[in-house]
């Protein structure tokens, strides 16, 4: 319990910590940041944290990457309540929110098998952003529902 | 229009519209004036779907107006089945041609290879999504029976994977038009085409049924519903016999009612229809030609 205590309000030196997330998405989270553990970052991922705003909620902290804004603002459509502080020398320098950016390039998949975006062509996929979703730029397809389950990993 | 590009009947303004079936008017009304007009330009056809009468009304069009075609030709012979990706070879064919014509199995394939190209490309089907130069000759044959202004279309089939209805409703948006959907449950309009026609403020009236909207329509624009949709052969026939039309059925119809196909048909329109007044569907493809005329004439720089 006490280490668990500890995880959850540990402080990093320097980067980023994304707090308020949708509980459960923090995975997700992740993975939209392209995130994997790979590169050697040091990354503490807290889930279903109790939370009084969100009931539960998630917490992910990279250590020594500073996110930009761009980067974040498509967390806003797994986590549209994420808020952002970067960290340096253990202080809060800057707090953001995350805003539904007009487009997201390269981070979902269309879930049209018959998509000219999902074949071996010089594209990535690039999809609008709607105000109740996401709609593919080539073959229009609508995303309502579960938009975490169309992230390309 | 769209970036010079002509990719989805969304890109089309109703003055846009009006511009090609203006144009399309001229040409069908004195053809000699248009001969000439592009000696000298070449269109790139790519078809890497089968197709008779679009691939050759498009041909026919920038020939009539003095001009020539360079054919992919079929694509089991050429460079795509080695493997070359879409967005090579509509970068290669731009430099042969002036203008290029592209039809394409997958959605959204035209939208792509125009981001590779400068010159105009026209989509000539993607997939299941886009027609809209067949958009425009329906719209001419239309305007030219019934106007465009306080219609009342129904169209029936497959609404679902059918190109050239999304195109035509779309259009239709732009005009005074109140529009029925008619098709079979799993054969109703996609997602994003109703979202888009909500959109442009029209409201989308879908019927299983074409019995109660028939005596109503001025147009009634019949699509084929395919075997390959259905899980077997009995479903089908049943089906789809359900949206055939004959000379019985119309009874029920105005005596003014236009009934539209994008061809070919295979049975959802009796031979019988042929013979009567309500039969547009001939004409509808003899107007290909004046509107791809008239459109080709736009794109390529027509005064
Ligand atoms: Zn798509």
């Amino acid at each position: 319990m006490t280490d668990n205590k500890q995880l959850r309000v540990s402080k990093i030196e320097s980067g980023t910590v994304i707090d308020h997330i949708t509980g459960g998405q923090a995975l997700n989270v992740l993975a939209i940041l392209g995130i994997d553990g790979t590169d050697g970052e040091v990354v503490s991922v807290g889930m279903n944290v109790p939370s009084d705003r969100l009931g539960r909620k998630d917490v992910v902290k990279v250590e020594g990457r500073e996110l930009s804004q761009s980067e974040l603002d498509v967390l806003s459509l797994i986590a549209p309540d994420a808020t952002i502080n970067i960290i340096r020398d253990y202080d809060v320098v800057e707090k953001h929110v995350v805003h539904r950016p007009d487009s997201v390039t390269g981070v979902l998949r269309c879930p049209n098998h018959n998509c000219i975006s999902t074949e071996d062509e010089p594209v990535g996929s690039k999809f609008a952003v709607t105000d109740d979703g996401v709609r593919c730029e080539y073959c229009e397809t609508i995303i309502r529902e579960d938009l975490a389950a169309h992230i390309l990993v | 229009m769209d970036q010079n590009h002509l990719i989805s009947a969304k890109g089309l303004s109703r003055a846009d519209i009006e511009a090609v079936l203006d144009r399309a008017g001229e040409v069908a009304a004195d053809p000699a004036a248009a001969a000439g007009r592009h000696e000298g330009s070449l269109l790139g056809l790519l078809f890497f779907e089968p197709s008779t009468r679009t691939k050759m009304s498009f041909a026919a069009a920038v020939k009539r107006m003095g001009g020539d075609i360079v054919d992919m030709g079929p694509v089991d012979s050429s460079s795509v089945k080695k493997g070359e990706s879409l967005a090579d070879t509509v970068r290669v064919v731009e430099g042969y041609a002036d203008a290029l014509v592209m039809r394409h199995p997958s959605e959204g394939s035209a939208r792509m290879a125009s981001e590779f190209v400068d010159v105009p490309l026209i989509n000539a089907g993607d997939g299941a999504g886009q027609h809209p130069s067949q958009t425009l000759l329906d719209l001419y044959t239309i305007r030219e029976s019934a106007g465009l202004d306080d219609l009342t279309i129904g169209i029936m089939g497959d609404l679902k994977y059918g190109r050239t209805v999304h195109s035509l409703a779309y259009a239709l948006t732009n005009f005074d038009t109140r529009q029925h959907f008619i098709s079979p449950e799993s054969l109703k309009l996609p997602r994003n085409v109703r979202y888009d026609l909500h959109e442009a403020g029209s409201e989308v009236k879908e019927h299983t049924d074409l019995g109660a909207t028939l005596p109503s329509l001025d147009v009634l624009y019949v699509t084929r519903i395919q075997r390959e949709r259905f899980p077997d052969e009995s479903e089908y026939r049943q089906v789809a016999g359900e949206y055939q039309i004959d000379t019985d059925t119309l009874a029920d119809a105005s005596e003014d009612l236009r009934v539209m196909h994008p061809l070919p048909r295979v049975d959802e329109i009796g031979h019988g229809v042929d013979e009567t007044d309500h039969a547009r569907y001939f004409q509808q493809a003899h107007n290909g030609v004046p509107v791809r005329m008239a459109l080709l004439d736009l794109m390529l720089g027509g005064d």
